[in-house]
């Protein structure tokens, strides 16, 4: 197909979809069309600007590649009639040019300068945003399958485990297990049937990294369990995704059919005699199994209860057969080490965190999105250099990272390097990558609370430690958020802690203090205000708060009574208006609607 | 037989064709229920015994697994199912809020359909768009950078009988 002389790439993944992506490619489409425009449209996956969706980009053959972010139906008309028509960019609209794609335009900032790219390094996400998902040619024109030819082209399994083990990639789904260790493992064991699975179960509440690769880059994942397989001797591979995901699901159900018709998969892959063949297993909505075992039990088509190890599933894995599970961004590091070698992947990193890793940045953020950073760059640089600081000049307080196994690091700790073993030593961990940041309107009791909730409703029940420990925790923080906590909490939250985390079978309960204890470690003074005060310093907590209205600033334009849903509020028109504390059920609707900041909360 | 007071009558023969497709294939149970999910939009009290008559596995070993996963309804559900996103960073943008806002609007818990059967309201741990957090999700319609009042608002295109697209 001949290319067309002006290319119009809009983002479609689902943070664009969510902005409205869909309207845009579709208006975008007609209007060309109307214009008799000589315009290609494509779409492409999400490229990690989450902030500025919806994005659109647009290439002139023989010039640099445009992106424009927060494009609305009014902007993409003019970037039609301007960019698309006559070459001359809508500057306002442009967030960045890729000067690689050809000469480049004056007044827009490069893409690689830009302060939310200049810190990254991308290697996991080096397709993403960039090639379009659902084309196997677009995969394979930047340098997609290179790798799997190579390894089986030498034809020894043991040689891709040697090269994993040399670059020093770890499991990137949040234990950082050593990946070539694990396939050695699993190379070693004695089976006529092994098998590879793809870990997209990517439960962490405020985590998206495995979804967006999933989306924007489905052959890498194709391509990195081909790798696995052949190296630990299997023939099948299962991708357990969740069924939350269902673009994720649709890419790489595409991509898996265009791979087998290229003959990258099948029962002689590119004619060497190396079978395999892949299966997508969608979640049913259980945290619990993105644990090991869990998973495997899932896929048997059971209750995903994890069971104990030994034996571990490297030896006695899916159907009591030796398994490998790996996490998809791990799998997605594959290839690239094949193609570039052990040295280049280490050569990112620290000593003992080798590579990259992908965060999901959100939260109280200016520049929230997808982030791939070398290990061993400070949380500081992250928040502030990346992330462009916290939004409407509050202050920062603290960042989650590990979801509901992880933390709460600190503004003291912001100096810490992002590596596996500082962020242990800070107190938390960096699990899958979802990393939220929270600044002084959000409580860290509540935060805690809204964790163990979650931990407690998907604690899968089989042990005791976990099934009543979680919940009597959330009980206590329930109490405390509810100003019923009690002389001696404080300390019976440590000591249960202690307990589940000693007792539990496995990663859920085993870790599911985490976030309790790394926040009674560091905002202890905010627990005894709730406790011994009656008081929640970051006015969250309902029951601990109240509403008054000021009258000196009051200017009785009659907003905030309007706005209350119980009639708690009275006043004449243009005098001061007072708010009833019997009838008052604390919603908060009176302190959103009053323009003049004469609500107080406190 | 009655299902809430709907009647199954000539609605379980389609699944042959879902029994066709696993019964072979070991592990199939939360396949087969997943299938069915789609189908019915929750997991018929009916089909459950029709399929475990057929495949001689008992009605427990169905319902052991549809009530361990979050996906499965064992209700029918409204014609439009309110998702509101609980993640974290959703949580820390104010979906609690938005929670408590549009369940007082549909006076409505929930898990629970409201009387009309126009909606049913759910939490969901995480739909992964967490940088466009909180999330809002009505059907298929997905809905970012919300506030009660926008989710509010949202909500009300989907009253009058016009139900969207049910997810």
């Amino acid at each position: 197909m001949e290319k067309a002389k002006t290319e119009i790439i809009v983002g479609m993944g689902t943070c664009g979809i969510t902005a409205g992506a869909s309207e845009i490619y579709a208006h975008a489409a007609d209007y060309a069309r109307a214009k008799g425009l000589d315009v290609k449209l494509s779409s492409t996956s999400c490229i990690g600007m989450c902030h500025s969706e919806v994005l659109v980009d647009v290439v002139v053959d023989g010039f640099a590649r445009v992106t424009y972010g927060n494009v609305t139906i009014a902007a993409i008309e003019e970037i039609i009639d301007s960019h698309a028509a006559i070459n001359v960019p809508v500057i306002k609209y442009t967030i960045a040019q890729m000067p690689s794609y050809g000469k480049v335009y004056d007044d827009i900032p490069v893409f690689e300068q830009l302060p939310y790219m200049n810190k990254q390094e991308r290697v996991v996400l080096s397709n993403c945003g960039f090639i379009d998902p659902l084309s196997i040619d677009d995969y394979i024109s930047h340098g997609g399958y290179e790798a799997v030819k190579k390894v089986i082209g030498a034809g020894d399994p043991k040689a891709a485990i040697e090269i994993i083990k040399a670059s020093g990639l770890r499991g990137r789904g949040g234990a950082g297990f050593p990946t070539g260790l694990k396939w050695e493992f699993c190379n070693k064991a004695q089976s006529d049937i092994k098998y590879i699975i793809c870990n997209a179960d990517e439960g962490d509440p405020g985590a998206f990294m495995d979804r967006s690769v999933l989306e924007g880059d489905p052959h890498a994942i194709i391509e990195g369990m081909l790798i696995a397989g052949f190296s630990i001797g299997a023939s099948y591979g299962y991708v357990y995704c969740r069924a939350e995901y269902p673009l994720a699901i649709s890419n790489l159900k595409v991509a898996i059919a265009a791979a087998h018709e290229r003959g990258f998969l099948g029962d002689s892959v590119l004619n060497s005699g190396f079978k395999f063949n892949i299966k997508i297993k969608e979640g049913a909505g259980a945290f619990v199994c993105g644990e090991e075992t869990a998973l495997i039990a899932s896929i048997e088509g059971l209750r995903g209860m994890p069971r104990a190890k030994p034996p571990f599933p490297a030896n006695k894995g899916l159907w009591g057969k030796p398994t490998v599970i790996n996490n998809v961004e791990t799998l997605a590091n594959v290839p690239r080490i094949i193609v570039r070698g052990a040295d280049w992947f280490s050569s990112f990193g620290t000593e003992k965190s080798k590579g990259t890793k992908v965060f999901a940045l959100a939260g109280k953020i200016n520049r929230g999105g997808l982030i791939e950073i070398p290990m061993g760059i400070t949380l500081r640089e992250i928040i502030y250099d990346i992330g462009g600081g916290i939004p409407n000049g509050k202050a920062f307080k603290a960042v989650q990272t590990g979801g509901p196994s992880g933390g709460c690091l600190t503004t003291a700790m912001l100096d810490t390097p992002v590596d596996y073993e500082s962020i242990a030593k800070a107190g938390s961990i960096v699990g899958s990558g979802g990393m939220i940041v929270l600044d002084e309107d959000n409580c860290m009791v509540n935060i805690a609370k809204f964790f163990l909730e979650f931990t407690q409703s998907e604690s899968c029940g089989k042990c005791t430690p976990c099934r009543i420990g979680t919940k009597r925790l959330y009980e206590i923080l329930d109490r405390i958020t509810n100003g019923k906590g009690r002389k001696g909490d404080l300390e019976l939250l440590e000591e249960l802690s202690e307990d589940i985390r000693a007792a539990s079978l496995c990663g859920l309960g085993q870790t599911a203090p985490n976030p309790v204890l790394s926040t009674l470690r560091n905002f202890r003074e905010e627990y005894a205000a709730h406790i011994d005060e009656k008081r929640c310093p970051a006015a969250v907590c309902k029951p601990l708060i109240t509403f008054t209205i000021i009258e000196k600033t009051c200017t009785g334009c009659m907003a905030c009574a309007r706005s209350c849903p119980v009639n708690a509020i009275t006043g004449e028109k243009k005098k001061p208006h007072f708010i009833t504390p019997e009838l008052c059920i604390k919603c908060g609707s009176c302190f959103d609607a009053c323009k003049f900041k004469s609500v107080l909360k406190k | 037989m009655l299902q809430g007071g709907v009647s199954m009558e000539g609605q379980l023969e389609g699944l042959d064709d879902i029994l066709a497709k696993y019964y072979q294939s070991e592990g199939s149970i939360v396949s087969i229920l997943q299938d069915m999910e789609v189908r019915y939009g929750y997991i018929p009290e009916e089909a459950v015994a029709w399929v475990s008559e057929r495949t001689g596995l008992s009605a427990s070993r169905f319902y052991g697994v549809a009530t361990f996963y979050g996906q499965f309804h064992l209700v029918k559900p409204g014609k439009n199912i309110v998702k509101i996103c609980r993640g974290t960073a959703c949580h820390v943008k104010g979906s609690e809020k938005i929670s408590d806002d549009i369940r007082t609007m549909l006076h409505c818990g929930v898990g629970e359909t409201t009387p009309d059967g126009n909606f049913t309201v759910e939490h969901v741990a995480c739909v992964g768009a967490c940088a466009r957090a909180p999330i809002f999700i009505v059907g298929k319609d997905v809905y970012g950078k919300m506030t009660p009042q926008k989710a509010k608002k949202t909500l009300e295109k989907y009253m009058g009988g016009e139900g969207n697209g049910k997810g």
